[in-house]
């Protein structure tokens, strides 16, 4: 396609039909889309066409609704904002499904319209971040923030829409974002939903003839409440906020109430009070930031909420106990009890002595504060013996046997280098713990090598950081004499006294932090899984020795909801017999999918401070996965992951004993960072001397 | 090395430090100070650990010497070095020397921050011996009961490398310090900069959000230190998110989100 007269119809029909084969059927041909094709210029054909192979690879049903409406894009928009309009269905598809990124496809006229309205339109995507921090920030119980049709929150998670384009500036509307998100914190913080009943709101409107309707009603009565709250306590934001009110008649029955609500100490029992007195009035027109208000999913989050709290607290009022000691309880007397004192401020009483609980105690303590108003009686009773435990379900290695959820886990962009962009939280990681294993393997290891492993001890003593001494100094510790004697020479003969007469001691220390990450896929099975583990017995040894931090990760992983990275040893542990252990349970797993493995240890040695930090990968061959996770997109993938490590400052070195690793290795780590090691036998003896040579 | 050239007396504080107590502290370290019992102040940055010794110092009426702990300190620097003068060596004692000679109190400010070799040397002065070896001269400096010494260390910088040895901290008394609890801090803001209680109010309860976000990004909140810093600056006539922004936001950190969202908490506040 290298000429720039257009394709004709028939050109274009042929090379349709085979890329999108698998879509087509006897009453659904490629004819119409080709034809409309076939009337773009060669460049815009070419960019069609280049992007209906891409998406072809990932659905070929989502590629034919693609080839029907790019066209029809292509008049709409410029090539950016229709690549935009793309990338935006993959994702969605990455995420949702096909029927959703088909919707996108289709509705090329939201879009068209969206990037139109580009230099003001803000989008949550970009907020996000700030308005989260904002939010947590503002005090209570940390919540989410999720893009949504609809303005609400259940307690839990703020809903907002994902772009707006409401007002006629850019930041007006991050502003709108802004007072939407506090006026949703506002519900959770001014007690909207607090209470013992969470469903009390759904029942309560229930009782009237028109239930949607009263809780419409609330939620203005509500508004204006929580309106007055904010104007006492963040007088800025309220300044903000009154530019944005909608001004509505009200009739002169509502004066007194809203008077009511305004007072400090209104609650949300005279909102109640309102709704019955003011129900059949006309609904005021509703502000633009308040959203609206979710009943039913308030009550299904708090009711979980209360019982998962009411639990969590027991239990660690248990282990609060458990911790004092074995002190039997004073007979029928309660031994828990709070203390509120002024500004929400709580204090935890254990048989009339105030106790400090623990960080997460103490934000449990709070949310439970914050849905009931106070922390009921009921609820500082320690559990029982026997009484379910919350974090028991929430193993990582059980994940996979009952229904999979992703709580927890850690979630990594991926690499597509067709797209020439990122999957959005593509790989679901998590981190597990080796079984250790007790077996003599270690001291086996080190008996077999006993030779070797007395030289490495001799070259990695040379390389540790001595204290030496600097003659000759401007300035230091103590009196350089020699220099002294000479200067004195020097200034009897007439000559000018040196100012250098100092000694100074210093220490080179090295400051290096090193993630080993070992290869556990199902092909390190045997001979190089026990060349691994011994390799890794060796240098252990000769660190401890150089006093280098170092961790161990193995990883493996079958697809990508799965992914698994596999503690040996973490930064701060010591090399002990439980890390022994654990290498020598170092096992084959599944496969070997590279890309979120980097991204996570660069994670981990980001929080680690070191001059100079190093991710050292021992592998037996190409990256691979069940999910078509190989060849060029493996590879593309491992490659940005390395260079992401790069930006980082971190060091990224490859140790395998792939023969043919020499046609992809230089493409990912370049030229001078890898070793190949062509007889897995030579592993143990070649790695420490490879160490060497990388950190002096 | 300007602590030579001021005598003990010039240590000595003669006008009383604002302090608030926050609780047992002032007799814990009284009764500490009366049997020799060194003392380990804990707590995050700027929440009162060297006013509360300008304070004890005052009120023992003890000279204090406080030294300023960093990773360059070694132990000459604190016990003291030959320099020479005039064609001859003459010894000249470091500031831990010079405090055990006078009988003062010796702070050493974030100890964990110098050398390993530094807390050793210490460690003699910390028990029951109560004596300063100076290997160099062979002098072996014994302390009277006037003598006393303290060291602070923030736990909050959880580094392996930052941490205080067992064998060093179990010869202290230690003495826990946090950001005072809400009204007190008020108080403290408002006596410091004389910006009225309303303003202190609101600046508190802005500390307070900044605390919120530990851990999310920030490693610590707003100190008191800085909410007096904010206050000055606003008493001075700097509007509030002005001075917010100068002397907390961007005090805090150098994330860009995270300085657009203590903006907005600024903004929503005053």
């Amino acid at each position: 396609m290298s000429s720039l007269t257009p394709l004709t119809a028939a050109e274009l029909e042929e090379w349709l039909d085979e890329e999108l084969d698998a879509a087509l059927s006897l009453r659904r041909t490629t004819r119409a889309p080709a034809l409309a094709l076939a009337s773009l210029t060669r460049a815009k054909q070419n960019f069609a066409c280049h992007w209906i192979s891409v998406i072809a690879k990932t659905n070929p049903e989502l590629a034919f609704h693609f080839a029907s409406q790019v066209t029809n894009a292509l008049q709409q928009m410029p090539t950016d904002d229709t690549e935009a309009w793309i990338i935006q269905a993959m994702d969605v598809y990455d995420k949702m499904g096909l029927y959703p990124a088909v919707a996108i496809l289709t509705d090329i006229a939201t879009f068209a319209k969206a990037s139109e309205n580009k230099s003001r339109s803000v989008a949550l995507e970009e907020v996000g971040p700030v308005l989260e921090l904002f939010l947590q920030a503002l005090s209570g119980r940390k919540l989410k923030l999720r893009p949504n049709e609809r303005t609400y929150t259940d307690t839990t998670t703020v809903y907002l829409p994902a772009t707006l384009i409401t007002l006629p500036s850019r930041e007006e509307n991050v502003r709108l974002y802004k007072i939407m998100a506090a006026h949703l914190w506002a519900q959770t913080w001014f007690g909207t939903f607090q209470g013992t009943d969470p469903q009390r709101l759904v029942r309560h409107c229930q009782k009237f003839p028109d239930p949607k309707y009263a809780q419409t009603l609330f939620h203005a009565l509500e508004t204006i409440r929580l309106d007055a709250c904010l104007a006492r306590e963040l007088p800025g934001l309220y300044r903000e906020l009154r530019t944005l009110q909608t001004a509505s008649q009200k009739s002169s029955r509502w004066a007194s109430y809203v008077a009511r609500l305004e007072t400090r100490d209104a609650t949300v029992d005279d909102t109640y009070e309102a709704l019955d007195a003011l129900y059949g009035e006309p609904l005021p027109e509703p502000h633009i930031y308040q959203g609206a208000l979710n009943g039913e999913a308030v009550a299904v989050a708090m009711g979980e909420r209360l019982d998962q709290e009411r639990a969590a607290l027991q239990a660690a009022l248990k282990q609060l106990l458990a911790d004092k000691g074995p002190k039997a309880p004073p007979e029928g007397k309660k031994r828990f009890s709070v203390q509120t004192e002024q500004e929400r401020a709580m204090v935890l009483m254990l048989d009339g002595q105030p106790l400090v609980p623990p960080p997460d105690v103490r934000a449990l303590m709070h949310s439970i504060a914050q849905d009931l108003g106070e922390i009921p009686e009921e609820y500082l009773v320690a559990a029982g013996d026997g009484a379910y435990a919350p974090e028991a379900d929430k193993k990582p290695e059980d994940v996979w046997k009952g229904t999979y959820h992703e709580d927890g886990a850690y979630l990594y962009n991926e690499w597509d280098h067709r797209r020439q962009h990122y999957r959005k939280d593509w790989c679901v990681l998590r981190e597990l713990d080796v079984q250790p294993v007790h077996e003599p393997f270690v001291a086996d290891t080190l008996h077999k090598y006993h030779g070797l492993a007395a030289r490495l001890r001799k070259t990695f003593e040379a390389l540790r950081g001595e204290n030496a001494v600097q003659r000759r100094q401007k300035h230091g510790d103590e009196i350089d004499f020699d220099a002294l004697v000479e200067a004195f020479a020097d200034l009897h003969c007439g000559h000018e006294l040196s100012d250098r007469l100092f000694t100074r001691n210093r220490r080179f220390a090295r400051n290096i932090a090193v993630m080993f990450m070992v290869d556990m896929s199902g092909s390190t099975k045997g001979w190089i899984n026990d060349a691994e583990r011994e390799s890794l017995v060796l240098l252990c040894e000769a660190l401890e020795i150089l006093g280098d931090r170092y961790a161990i990760y193995g990883f493996s992983g079958i697809t990508r909801k799965r992914c698994e990275m596999y503690r040996v040893k973490q930064f701060d542990e010591p090399y002990n017999e439980t890390v022994r252990a654990r290498i020598t349970g170092i096992k084959p797993q599944d496969y070997t999918r590279m890309g979120v493995a980097i991204r996570h240890l660069c994670r981990l040695l980001n929080d680690v401070e070191a001059r100079t930090k190093l991710l050292i990968t021992l592998s037996d061959g190409k990256p691979d996965d069940y999910d078509g996770y190989r060849g060029e997109y493996g590879i593309e993938d491992t490659r940005q992951a390395l260079l992401e490590a790069k930006r980082d400052g971190i060091h990224a070195f490859c140790i395998t004993i792939d023969t043919d690793a020499r046609d992809y290795l230089p493409h990912m780590y370049g030229a001078a960072n890898y070793a190949l090691i062509d007889d897995v036998r030579k592993l143990p003896l070649k790695i420490s001397d490879i160490y060497r040579h990388l950190t002096s | 090395m300007k602590a030579r050239a001021v005598e003990p007396e010039g240590f000595l504080i003669t006008k009383e430090p604002y302090y608030e107590s926050q609780g047992d502290e002032i007799i814990l370290f009284e009764s500490a100070y009366r049997n020799q019992i060194p003392v380990l102040l804990k707590g995050p940055t700027g929440c009162g650990k060297t006013r509360f010794m300008e304070h004890m110092a005052w009120r023992l009426k003890r000279p204090l010497i406080t030294v300023s702990c960093h990773d360059d300190l070694t132990a000459s620097d604190l016990v003291g070095r030959y320099l020479i003068t005039a064609g001859e060596t003459v010894w000249v004692d470091g500031p831990l020397a010079h405090a055990v000679r006078v009988g003062g109190i010796c702070y050493l400010d974030e100890v964990v921050e110098a050398r390993k070799d530094t807390t050793v040397v210490i460690h003699p002065l910390a028990d029951d011996r109560r004596v300063l070896p100076i290997e160099k001269t062979g002098e072996v400096l014994s302390a009277t009961p006037e003598f006393a010494l303290a060291i602070s260390y923030n736990p909050g910088y959880q580094s392996v490398l930052k941490d205080l040895k067992q064998s060093t901290r179990q010869r202290f008394i230690a003495l826990e310090f946090d950001y005072p609890p809400h009204d007190l801090e008020k108080r403290i803001v408002d006596h410091e900069s004389g910006i009225g209680e309303e303003s202190a109010e609101k600046l508190v309860r802005f500390a307070d959000m900044t605390r919120n976000l530990k851990g999310s990004g920030l490693e610590e909140g707003a100190s008191t230190r800085l909410l007096v810093h904010a206050a000055k600056l606003m008493a001075s006539g700097v509007s509030p998110q002005a001075a917010c922004r100068g002397a907390i936001a961007q005090a805090l950190t150098d994330d860009p989100e995270m300085l657009a969202a203590i903006t907005e908490l600024s903004a929503s506040l005053f």
